[in-house]
């Protein structure tokens, strides 16, 4: 009788799912960038962290750095996590990133940020008024210069609204090389800025754009209408483009 | 499996490596304890692995010698019953949102046909009469007898004398044995 009791206490000691060390242990890994190489760590829910490697210094530095602000161990991943290598190339949808230790308003501004089309660039107000908070443009900023995971979610396409790049977590250098590489057009914007013009608009379509929207950009010289603001577009008749959503 | 010199001597030198070694060696008591003291199956690695984390978070302050000194089992299996502790606390004064009910029905003393039919595997049913003990019965049963531990380090864990440690185990044994049907125990 007390033995069967006994017995079947014990069988209630399952071993630990096998995942119990990878919710436990953070995995780090090294992937080549446009950037040069980087150095990222992968939990069990996704990039946690990401940093070129000659912005964050040696590899110990880095994973020191890691292991003092979130608190958790870090060991050599088996592999890169499926979907990095590509979307450092500039391919695929890239792999899940985990930014649950972000306030619900930096997760919203990075997740607007993604949303950002290669090759295309967005005021920073233009992230603050997608989030439904128009005046938290300085916060935007704030969150997008310790985006954990810069190239993931594309912070560089986020640039000042007077046409001038704006800051970057690696310098402005890199910003400009990464969206040179997109094929942004910088030199025609800052000529546009210069002028005053920030929207262009298609006299044949009635839509007004961000100069780097796709559509924007298949405008004809001869009808390409330059505008310095939104209402002036509007007043002229303009609707402004259901892509780039200008503000 | 490393043994808790082994484990020590490899935290010292690599608090990562070590650390990695500690969880695979103990994960499964660990998650045992979990299991059998969590009220849902479900939080069982989620408690297990946040009492992992915040072992690592204490490691990191720990001096070598003090690193050095630790009785792994015991410390890890006290960080993770103040873990759910905790947990349980912080559960009770913020309902859950997602619409599952946080505490199971209580089962009655002495079942119905109906259900004795339905939990007819006496481990299901010992598991429900476990959760249904009083926590420091349940956790003494749990930590002597499913996982096995010495009553010294039973008594470690749950800051008490030897003899206290004892008589929790043998009350909840007690227990047990009076709400289970004579077919089941026999």
């Amino acid at each position: 009788m007390t033995d069967s009791l006994l017995t079947s206490l014990r069988d209630l000691a399952g071993p630990a799912p096998t995942t119990l060390a990878d919710r436990v242990m953070d995995g780090w890994v090294r992937a080549p960038s446009p950037l040069g190489e980087v150095y990222a760590v992968v939990g069990d829910r996704g990039v946690r962290l990401l940093r070129p490697a000659a912005y964050a210094g040696d590899l110990d530095a880095f994973l020191e750095g890691y292991r003092e602000r979130h608190g958790r161990p870090v060991r050599p991943a088996a592999r890169p996590p499926r979907g990095l290598l590509p979307a450092l190339r500039g391919r695929g949808p890239g792999p899940a990133v985990d930014l649950g230790e972000l306030t619900p308003f930096a997760r919203d501004v990075l997740a607007a940020t993604a949303r950002i089309p290669s090759g295309q660039t967005r005021p920073y107000g233009w992230v603050a008024r997608e989030i439904g908070h128009p005046k938290a443009v300085r916060a935007v900023g704030t969150v997008l210069a310790r985006n954990p995971v810069p190239l993931l979610i594309p912070c560089h396409r986020v640039t000042r609204g007077d046409g001038q790049v704006g800051q970057y977590l690696s310098g402005v250098a890199d910003k400009v090389s990464l969206l040179e590489g997109e094929g942004v057009d910088l030199g025609g914007l800052a000529d546009l800025a210069a002028g005053g013009v920030r929207y262009l608009g298609s006299d044949t379509t009635g839509v007004v754009c961000f100069p780097t929207c796709h559509h924007a950009r298949r405008i004809t010289a001869a009808h390409r209408q330059r505008f310095a603001s939104l209402a002036r577009a509007r007043d002229a008749g303009y609707r402004p483009c259901r892509d780039c959503r200008p503000m | 499996m490393a043994d808790d010199e082994q484990l020590r001597t490899a935290l010292v030198e690599d608090l990562d490596a070590g650390f990695e070694a500690v969880v695979r060696t103990h994960g499964d008591v660990v998650h045992a304890v979990a299991r059998r003291t969590s009220d849902r199956a479900a939080d069982a690695e989620d408690l297990a692995a946040e009492a992992f984390l915040r072992a690592y978070r204490a490691l990191r302050g720990y001096a070598p010698a003090r690193i050095e000194a630790l009785d792994l089992r015991p410390w890890l299996l006290t960080i993770l019953l103040n873990t759910a502790r905790n947990d349980r606390r912080s559960a009770a004064r913020r309902p859950r949102t997602d619409g599952v009910t946080p505490v199971p029905d209580r089962p009655s003393p002495t079942p119905g046909p109906a259900e004795r039919a339905e939990a007819s595997d006496l481990g299901d049913r010992l598991a429900t009469l476990l959760a249904d003990l009083p926590v420091a019965q349940r956790t003494a049963v749990v930590l002597r007898h499913v996982v096995d531990l010495p009553v010294a380090e039973v008594a470690a864990v749950l800051e008490c004398t030897e003899g206290t440690a004892r008589s929790y185990a043998a009350r909840g044994l007690a227990a047990l044995r009076t709400r289970l049907t004579p077919e089941e125990t026999s």
